[in-house]
């Protein structure tokens, strides 16, 4: 079991709040994953050339600054660094290969979470209250975001298991479910030179449908595939820089419930976790059907 | 009338309250519950005659297990709504998630709006009227009971069903194994007017076409191709 909860802002007034109207959403689906928690907030552009790099070291006493300062005397380039705790987003306006190779050489032991010029992800074991409190997450404000509260079934409980997972830039995906055929999914994915960085089976789906995307597929059709390839129980919640999508098995296994209002869309897992959304008795409440596809835009 | 607040009080407090409190107090035959927010097991497990009125959205299972209690839900609900109900009734104002009713002994279940999937599924002697549409494998394996769905139904509708019976008024999106139309007969019509009645729903009961198991699956057929 593990709970979904996703909210786009339409109101520009409320963007500043998206990290606080969210908090009861993710507290509400502890029951569903009391076991770890994560979020992917789009919020403001890392500017036109520059992207932001999420970053986890598992020492929370992690010295960031020496890695911002060695970033920029072995490159020669600017890399900002913004702490929280054991997360930093460093933005930078080096590539991602270059920078993911840099990583690996001088600093193995701290995890790339996310690229994107929009896009931050934090992650982490413990209830969705203390994790949500390490990091802040009442405090962000931004567009869209996508959280998760895990109950593992399948693999280890650790940071880098826990959702959302990313793959591509401004691209993630929270999993409610499990699928029955993930390594070999993993196996096929990793005849195409594609790399993992977990035994995750979310991790599994998200580079599938990264795979398809990036072979030409738009997200409908990727989408179709991963109906026809990925064997098990999901409601998948994804985002990307300027929209949220959903999709659910054919037998509809795990639970989801949208609230679409005139200020916000707002997608979880159970109602309970919607309940206390501003004005949500005027929302449209609806139950995404089996394997239809949802969009909702900024 | 007492009033309940979920807000105030926990479920298990009040389900506590319920189950305990309320049965010794012979005055008291109607209560409201505020402030449900989604919450679950809301009303699960009553064994006592009263009105029971929800006053917003309920989350999984509520009403289940119900025995002689009239539970109205004013707003939706979430999974399992009245599922093992032995008697009474539950009345939902909105839609129901899945497995609405599921394994249902006896009792009434009215969901004015559509229910998701796997509605009525296992089913044993409930009634259930739907004013909307039934989601795909509704009634899967239902042994006794009867089903009323003013609306549509989805996929596999009744697949593998015993000895239970379906009305559906609008469209069949595709029937599961071993169910069949059949023709409606005037003890049918009866029937269909007798529960449209009971849930308060003003439809012809000529519209309505049936729904029950040809019972090609109760014995073995050691004569038939297997495909597995």
């Amino acid at each position: 079991m593990c709970g979904i909860v996703g909210l786009l802002v339409k109101n520009p007034k409320l963007r500043p709040m998206i990290g606080e109207l969210m908090m009861p959403m993710l507290i509400g689906m502890t029951e569903r994953g009391p076991d770890s928690a994560g979020l992917a907030i789009f919020s403001e552009s890392a500017g036109k050339d520059s992207r932001k790099f999420s970053l986890y070291a598992a020492d929370e006493d992690f010295n960031w600054q020496k890695l911002g300062h060695d970033f920029t005397t072995h490159l020669g380039s600017q890399g900002k660094i913004d702490v929280k705790v054991n997360h930093a987003v460093l933005t930078t306006n080096l590539e991602p290969g270059t920078v993911k190779v840099w990583l690996k050489e001088h600093y193995p032991n701290v995890h790339l979470l996310s690229v994107g010029q929009l896009m931050d992800v934090y992650k982490d074991t413990g209830t969705p209250a203390e994790v949500a409190e390490r990091y802040g997450f009442g405090k962000m404000s931004g567009t869209h975001l996508v959280g998760h509260t895990r109950m593992a079934t399948e693999s280890a409980v650790t940071p880098a298991h826990a959702h959302p997972f990313t793959a591509g830039e401004d691209w993630c995906l929270v999993h409610n479910g499990s699928l029955s055929n993930p390594n070999s999914l993993r196996r096929m994915l990793q005849h195409q030179g594609i790399a993992f960085e977990t035994d995750n089976d979310t991790e599994a789906a998200c580079r599938f449908l990264e795979w398809r995307m990036r072979e030409g597929d738009d997200l409908h059709t990727a989408l179709q595939k991963g109906f026809e390839e990925l064997d098990g129980f999901f409601t998948l919640l994804m985002g990307t820089k300027d929209q949220l999508a959903l999709v659910r098995d054919a037998f509809a296994c795990k639970p989801a419930i949208v609230a679409e209002h005139d200020d916000y869309v707002a997608i979880a897992s159970e109602y309970r976790s919607l309940a206390q959304l501003p004005d949500v008795k005027n929302a449209k409440l609806f139950e995404p059907m089996p394997e239809e596809l949802y969009i909702w835009k900024v | 009338m007492e009033s309940l607040d979920l807000h105030k009080i926990s479920v298990r407090d009040l389900n506590q309250y319920l189950h305990k409190e309320l049965p010794k107090k012979k005055d008291v035959k109607k209560l409201e519950i505020l402030n449900p927010d989604g919450m679950h097991s809301i009303a699960v497990g009553m064994d006592a005659p009263v009105d029971i009125d929800i006053k917003g959205h309920g989350g999984y299972y509520v009403g289940g297990m119900n025995k002689h209690a009239n539970i109205t839900v004013h707003g939706n609900v979430g999974w399992g709504v009245a599922e093992n109900m032995m008697s009474g009734s539950v009345r939902v104002k909105g839609v129901a998630s899945s497995a609405a009713g599921a394994s249902g002994h006896g009792g009434t279940l009215i969901v004015e709006g559509d229910t998701s999937l796997r509605c009525g599924i296992s089913m044993k002697g409930i009634d259930i009227v739907v004013g909307g549409s039934v989601g795909n494998f509704s009634g899967f394996m239902a042994q006794a009971g009867r089903m009323v769905i003013c609306g549509d139904a989805g996929d596999g509708l009744g697949d593998s069903m015993y000895e239970a019976v379906f009305y559906v008024r609008g469209k069949i999106k595709s029937l599961g194994a071993d169910a069949q139309e059949e023709k409606m007969t005037d003890a049918d019509y009866a029937t269909v007017k007798e529960l449209l009645d009971r849930a308060g729903f003003k439809h012809d009961p000529k519209e309505f076409k049936r729904v029950a198991g040809a019972k090609q699956l109760y014995n073995w057929n050691a004569d038939a191709s297997q495909e597995y």
